[in-house]
């Protein structure tokens, strides 16, 4: 892999910190830490989308690095921050799974992601095809840490960090969605958001915590 | 200027019955209106349908399009001779129901009468849609209108738990039954996409594909008439209706179950197989004993006329199943006499279980009682309805002269002919199916004497009992109308078979005119007078002239002294009302003989009892054997299924992750 033109390697370095921030952010027991975890996440992502339209010359490959930017390293975090502030949230996360028993799940859900994205990868033609299995397995490991965790809020990080490995999957694979989409989507997480911090002092109100095994009598009968 | 159609007639009969319903919305709680103005209108609306239909019937078919239902897909209504004939029966026999409900609604609980107006006219106006109905979407489409507008009836006092859960069974059967229904429909499209009935006989059908046809459409429209084992609805709604809509029901909708099963059978099905005969006379022979048993047992007045009319549709099952054994094997004389049979048989049905259903709501309102027990006596206070029930009794328990006899004498004679089959191993079972049909109709009459005689005759078992009154005058005019249809059919069936002629004529190219109109109107005889022959007016004539001559020998040459005492007390005057024989000490042998057909809870009081009660329960054996273990069944998969609900978010979000992962790892290129 000596003859691995610069970009490609530069791409594939911020894939795996990528790859490794999400297994660190299942590791991670505060949400302060959680979020700032997330916040670089979104940089990285921000710099891979970069290195891409540096080399591509794709016009809107800019306009969504500087959504990144805007959106998933400073406006989203900085809600996040400001939500945990007001709600008081202290206390470490507790996990549903030990966290080494997650990190071993973690581990075979990369090799399963992998695995399933080989053969999309050779089907892509993309400079930056080889990160396709590691945009999958940020996904399922952010999909991972929603069903591990207990509070409300860091599965709304899980939730946000899923869509920062769709996002890394839709341009390493297609140089990214059309303009309109990721647009559309980058409203609908923002919106989302902003409905889920509404959810979350409803929730304390309710319940006086924000653990959600409060919910569980929310069922028929 | 074109003239007006039958059809066209019938078109605006529909809409006048919509029309009166929706005017019943302007003053829904104004009973005076709803009832005594547009009841009355109802009724008017529904001799012009049994006029118009008894014009149409013998003519050449009319169609007509309607431009309303889907883009592309407009109604298609067609009248033909067997349309016709039921057009008759709905027409004839609601008017009769609507002239009595005019004077039985009354300041009541339940529904508005208003709305009770609209469901009431609505159910009329769609069950006469549902006989012009030319195509599967039109007919379907009425036939719910026609199930919704009955739910909301027989629920009308829906603030007790039974009649609610009565209406629940309904519905739950009749929609069952109305898929079956429509998948017979779309197997008879044979694919082709064309769901107009035209379509569906140009079809042809392979043997296996008419067979699926022919098995779904009477099971759908079986569970609509209460054929075994879908007839569980039928007890439980009618005595939860109001007495003209039990009437209604009864005797006007179970027909149009009736009419679609012969439609499909007859007409679009095409070639008939002769085992789907024996399905239909082994289904119908079995729900008539089923029915009339159980009408032996009854202690409730509107529940034994529920079970006696699954024993009717089973006779009429039975019919229909002769007429295809007939029609497989090309014996269309034969068919033809069994079908006028049925025909005839859904008439005299419709005639005479409308009216006893209305009795017992004169009964009901009179007495406010529904359990035999409690009743007796009652043609002391109410002749007039007691006189009346007499000629339905005499009609259903199928005694000449009125119409249900020559019904059931029609059918057994079509059974005298079945050794002709040219079938060895048929020529043998049908006539066991005759024996059964006639101890059906020797039970029924046992049933019916059990209904008349615990309710009218006898001494009063309750106090009150004195103080019930009569019908009142528009209740009168609706009972004399169904009384007189049924002296009327049972008088002179001739006149009525030779217009049923055209409709036989139509599905099998035979019918029995030429025959009934060699012998005169007096003489009934349907194949030849060698035969068998059939004078009713004779027998009427020879009955009141016993009967009168008998009462002049009483009253002039024996002593002419008239005294009065209690009735049945067998000159032993310490017998009071209470030891008269009941309801169930009546039905007791039939309960003993035939016991394994019942499911009984008794409780016997042991002698030193100072406070004796008897008990008796009689259960349908079909719950337990085949509603409660699917009930169960179906229960247990939903509890199954609710176990994936766990509340969890987690477990929830596991479910979408394992599922994602699977797809992964399957969908693999």
């Amino acid at each position: 892999m000596t003859s691995m033109p610069l970009y490609a390697q530069l791409i594939n370095l911020c894939a795996a910190v990528i790859l490794l921030l999400a297994f660190a952010m299942l590791a991670q027991r505060r949400v302060v830490q959680l979020v700032d975890l997330f916040a670089l996440q979104g940089f990285m992502l921000f710099l891979a989308t970069l290195v891409m339209a540096f080399k591509t010359g794709q016009h809107h490959l800019f306009y969504s690095a500087g959504l990144t930017l805007v959106l998933k390293v400073i406006l989203l975090p900085w809600i996040l921050h400001r939500l945990v502030r007001q709600l008081h949230i202290k206390g470490e996360v507790e996990p549903l799974i030990n966290i080494p028993t997650t990190m071993l799940i973690g581990l075979v859900l990369v090799v399963i992601a992998f695995n399933v994205a080989m053969p999309i990868s050779q089907l892509s033609s993309t400079i930056a095809r080889g990160t396709l299995g590691i945009a999958l397995a940020v996904v399922m490991l952010a999909f991972l840490m929603m069903i591990t965790r207990r509070k409300a809020i860091t599965q709304v990080v899980g939730f946000l960090a899923m869509e920062n490995g769709l996002f890394l999957a839709a341009t390493s694979a297609t140089y990214g969605m059309p303009m309109v989409v990721e647009l559309g989507i980058a409203l609908d997480v923002l919106v989302g958001m902003i409905i889920l911090g509404v959810f979350f002092f409803q929730i304390r109100d309710q319940f006086d915590s924000l653990d959600i095994h409060h919910m569980e009598q929310l069922k028929e009968r | 200027m074109p003239s007006l159609l039958a059809i066209d007639l019938l078109l605006i009969a529909a809409c006048l019955w919509a029309t009166i319903g929706l005017a019943g919305l302007a003053a829904p709680r104004n009973t005076f209106f709803v009832a005594r103005v547009l009841f009355p209108l109802g009724a008017l609306a529904g001799l012009l349908v049994g006029a118009t239909g008894f014009v149409a019937l013998g003519g050449a078919a009319q169609t007509a399009e309607l431009l309303i239902g889907l883009p592309d897909l407009p109604f298609h209504l067609r009248l033909d001779n067997l349309a016709a004939v039921f057009v008759i029966l709905l027409g004839i026999v609601s008017a009769g129901i609507s002239i009595y409900a005019a004077g039985y609604f009354r300041v009541g609980e339940g529904t508005a009468p208003g709305v009770l107006g609209l469901e009431y006219h609505l159910f009329l106006a769609s069950m006469l849609m549902v006989l012009l109905a030319d195509d599967a979407y039109a007919f379907m489409v009425s036939w719910e209108v026609m199930a919704l507008s009955s739910f909301f009836l027989v629920t009308t006092n829906h603030r007790h738990d039974e009649i609610r859960r009565a209406g629940y069974i309904y519905l739950l059967v009749a929609h069952v039954g109305a898929i079956a229904i429509l998948l017979s429909f779309g197997v008879m499209t044979g694919g082709a996409g064309d769901y107009t009935f035209a379509g569906m006989r140009a079809q042809d059908l392979s043997p296996f594909w008419g067979s699926v046809a022919f098995l779904l459409a009477l099971f759908g429209f079986g569970a609509k008439a209460g054929l075994l084992p879908v007839h569980v609805w039928l007890p439980e709604a009618h005595p939860a209706a109001p007495s003209p809509v039990s009437a209604l029901m009864s005797g006007v909708m179970l027909k149009t179950a009736i009419y679609g099963l012969l439609r499909v059978s007859l007409d679009l099905v095409g070639t008939t197989l002769w085992w789907w005969g024996v399905v239909a006379l082994a289904a119908g022979l079995l729900t008539a004993l089923f029915g009339v048993f159980y009408a032996t047992v009854q202690s409730d007045m509107k529940r034994l006329l529920a079970y006696s009319s699954i024993e009717n549709i089973g006779l009429l099952a039975v019919g229909i199943g002769l007429t295809l054994i007939f029609h497989s094997y090309r014996m269309e004389a034969l068919a033809a006499l069994a079908l006028t049979a049925v025909l005839f048989h859904c008439l005299a049905h419709a005639g005479f279980k409308s009216l006893l259903f209305l009795c017992t709501g004169s009964v009901l309102h009179a007495t406010k009682q529904r359990s035999l027990g409690k009743l007796g006596g009652l043609i002391g206070p109410m002749p007039w309805v007691a006189w009346l029930a007499l000629a339905g009794v005499i009609a259903g328990a199928g005694l000449p002269p009125l119409s249900g006899f020559v019904s059931e004498w029609l059918l057994l004679q079509a059974f005298l002919f079945s050794p002709g089959l040219p079938h060895s191993w048929l020529n043998m079972i049908v006539p066991v199916a005759a024996a059964a049909v006639a101890l059906t109709a020797a039970m029924a009459g046992f049933a019916l004497v059990k209904f008349y005689g615990i309710i009218f005759l006898g001494q009063m078992r309750e106090p009150n009992l004195k103080d019930a009154h009569d019908a009142c005058p528009l209740e009168k005019l609706g009972l004399v109308w169904l009384a007189g249809l049924t002296l009327l059919l049972g008088v002179l069936p001739g006149t009525m078979i030779m217009k049923l002629d055209a409709a036989t004529r139509q599905l099998l190219g035979k019918g029995l005119a030429d025959r009934v109109a060699e012998q005169g109107w007096w003489l009934l005889a349907p194949i030849s007078p060698e035969r068998a022959s059939y004078a009713p007016v004779l027998f009427l004539i020879t009955i009141a002239a016993t009967l009168l001559f008998g009462r002049w020998i009483v009253r002039t040459l024996y002593h002419g002294r008239v005294r009065h005492s209690p009735a049945w007390d067998c000159g032993y005057h310490f017998q009071g009302p209470r030891a008269q024989d009941t309801a169930e000490g009546f039905s007791q042998p039939i309960r003993r003989i035939f016991g394994p057909m019942f499911r009984m809870q008794r409780h016997f009081p042991s002698i030193r009892d100072r406070a004796p009660i008897y008990t008796v329960k009689v259960e349908d054996h079909f719950w337990y054997w085949l509603y409660l273990p699917i009930a169960r069944l179906a229960g247990g998969i939903s509890a199954l299924i609710a176990r994936v609900q766990g509340g969890r978010i987690a477990v929830y979000l596991m479910y979408s992750f394992v599922t994602l992962i699977l797809l992964l790892l399957v969908a693999r290129p």
